[in-house]
């Protein structure tokens, strides 16, 4: 990170529930302006529940949370103005099957930003120049491949001109050989400067781009630390034999 | 159908099925078992009306399909008949689509009372037979709220089959991927833009089929309007009817007719399916 710049999101004494099961405990959490973030842990600790909560895909039960000078809970009136600054790529790309690519970009700016059709069609395909497939402009998703469905997808939050991206294991249903041309947008992304929090296991991206790395398990924040620390001499022990799990091949 | 050549493989065949269930089930037999329990039936009924002495004049019909005349081609009787009852059902289907998308609408607002309203409508609906329904609506709510027949034949209809309608609708939003809604709802789209643009023209895909089939249904029991004589294709067929008492060919006439527009409307539908699939 370059410098110290204002916090755009904060986390204070996060907890969620589902029903019974306590998905996040006592969560406190800081992204600054520009911040490369990379959440890491095993499954079911509650890293894609935290960062759906970061766009109000769902909502926590105690606890504060304020993206961009808003606080987010289920009644603010300003989700949907906040929506439109967070993005979010899925790990299943969620595309809209119906529209061709150009279309999915262009979508969100024409009905939620009330852009009209030529100024949405040019940022569409400044964005879809940015992920290096402007030639798949007129296909449908299904004609594409996953890696090709991932960056659309990414386009597809881009166009919305958002100042936060949240990517939910952006690579966990791409084909091995698809994931590098993913990682790369990101990396690109990174490079130019967008606030970015991203649940992966890519820890080879995570070296790359991250300014912080985070390890969660069990629905509670185990380590906060920057990767050169995080993968070298991380403080907790759980910490540590987890990247021994997913670094030994 | 020859044996396929095995003589080069080593293996041992496989064991058949007995030679007379072979023989029953080939080709040439199953169509010849058809036509003889056709040609039975069929002769059957004509021997039967004969001994009815009824008196056939299937010559006489052509005249209430069409005739021509010193102004030229004329559409019959049973033509204006059709288009009354197209037209009818043409409006109570349209009626039938809004009010079903809205109890479907309802039903997934996930409002306490939303979900009761629905329900309890589409208990209402299910449970009273479509003649009855009608009644009602002829003889109580129209006096009541001042509609005639024709009215109440069309809000009749609309009413019985949006009940089936609000229940593909809702079958149809429901298999949308959930990740439809995710996607829509990060860009920032209202709950009412995400049903407009996304969710349901993917159910269409979905809905096509059970809602053809819910049309062609609607047709047919649009024949039941008839008892309060509204003046569609039923009511028509039957006043034929009692001017020339030819019943057997008017009612034969008269099937055909439902059975050609529904077919075509099935075909059509069907087609237009096809082309919807290779846009995915």
């Amino acid at each position: 990170m370059t410098g110290v710049s204002d916090p755009i999101i904060e986390v204070t004494n996060l907890d969620k529930f589902y029903g019974d099961f306590h998905a996040l405990k006592d969560v406190n959490l800081t992204v600054h302006q520009g911040e490369k973030m990379v959440i890491c842990g095993p499954s079911g600790s509650g890293k894609s529940t935290l960062i759906r909560c970061f766009n109000g895909l769902e909502w926590h039960n105690s606890g504060q949370l304020v993206i961009d000078g808003v606080e987010v809970h289920e009644q603010s009136k300003d989700m949907r103005r906040l929506r439109q600054e967070v993005g979010m790529v899925f790990q299943q790309f969620n595309l809209f099957p119906h529209l061709t690519v150009l279309e999915n970009l262009m979508i969100g700016p024409m009905k939620v930003r009330r852009q009209g059709r030529a100024q949405a069609e040019a940022t569409a395909r400044k964005y879809l120049d940015r992920v290096h497939i402007p030639e798949q402009a007129d296909k449908y998703p299904a004609q594409l491949s996953g890696g090709q469905q991932q960056r659309v997808a990414i386009a597809r939050s881009l166009c919305m001109e958002t100042r936060i991206m949240l990517f939910d294991e952006p690579t966990s249903a791409l084909d091995p050989e698809m994931i590098n041309e993913v990682l790369d947008v990101m990396v690109e992304l990174a490079q130019s400067g967008m606030t970015m929090v991203v649940v992966t296991h890519e820890m080879g991206f995570a070296r790359k781009v991250a300014d912080t790395m985070v390890f969660m398990e069990a629905g509670e924040i185990v380590e906060v630390s920057p990767p050169d620390r995080f993968f070298t001499n991380p403080s907790s022990e759980r910490c540590r034999l987890f990247l021994d799990q997913i670094l030994e091949h | 159908m020859s044996a396929p050549d095995l003589s080069g493989l080593r293996g041992q065949p496989l064991p058949q099925r007995p030679a007379f269930q072979r023989f029953l089930s080939s080709t040439g037999v199953s169509v010849a078992i058809y036509f003889a329990v056709m040609g039975l039936i069929i002769y059957g009924s004509f021997t039967g009306a004969q001994n009815m002495g009824y008196n056939w004049q299937w010559h006489r019909v052509p005249q209430f399909l069409y005739s021509f005349t010193d102004d030229g081609f004329q559409l019959g009787e049973i033509f204006h008949g059709l288009l009354a009852t197209i037209q009818l059902s043409a409006t109570a289907f349209a009626l039938a689509v809004a009010l079903g998308l809205l109890v479907a609408l309802l039903r997934l607002s996930g409002l306490v009372m939303g979900t009761a309203v629905s329900i309890g409508f589409l208990e209402l609906i299910r449970n009273i037979p479509l003649l009855v329904l009608l009644y009602l609506f002829y003889y109580v709510l129209g006096p009541i709220f001042g509609f005639d027949r024709y009215w109440a034949s069309i809000l009749t209809l609309a009413v019985f089959h949006s009940a089936l309608i609000s229940e593909i609708f809702r079958a149809g939003i429901n298999a949308v991927d959930k990740g439809q809604w995710e996607a829509a709802k990060s860009i920032g789209m209202t709950t009412g833009q995400t049903y407009r643009y996304i969710i349901l023209p993917q159910s269409v895909r979905f809905m096509l089929p059970p809602m053809t089939g819910e049309a062609v249904h609607l047709i047919k029991s649009s024949a039941i309007v008839s008892v309060i004589a509204v003046a569609e294709l039923t009511t028509i067929g039957r006043n034929i009817i009692s001017d020339t008492f030819m019943s057997f060919e008017i009612w034969f006439t008269v099937a055909a007719v439902y059975m050609v527009v529904t077919l075509i409307l099935s075909v059509g539908v069907s087609y237009l399916e096809r082309r919807y699939a290779v846009d995915q």
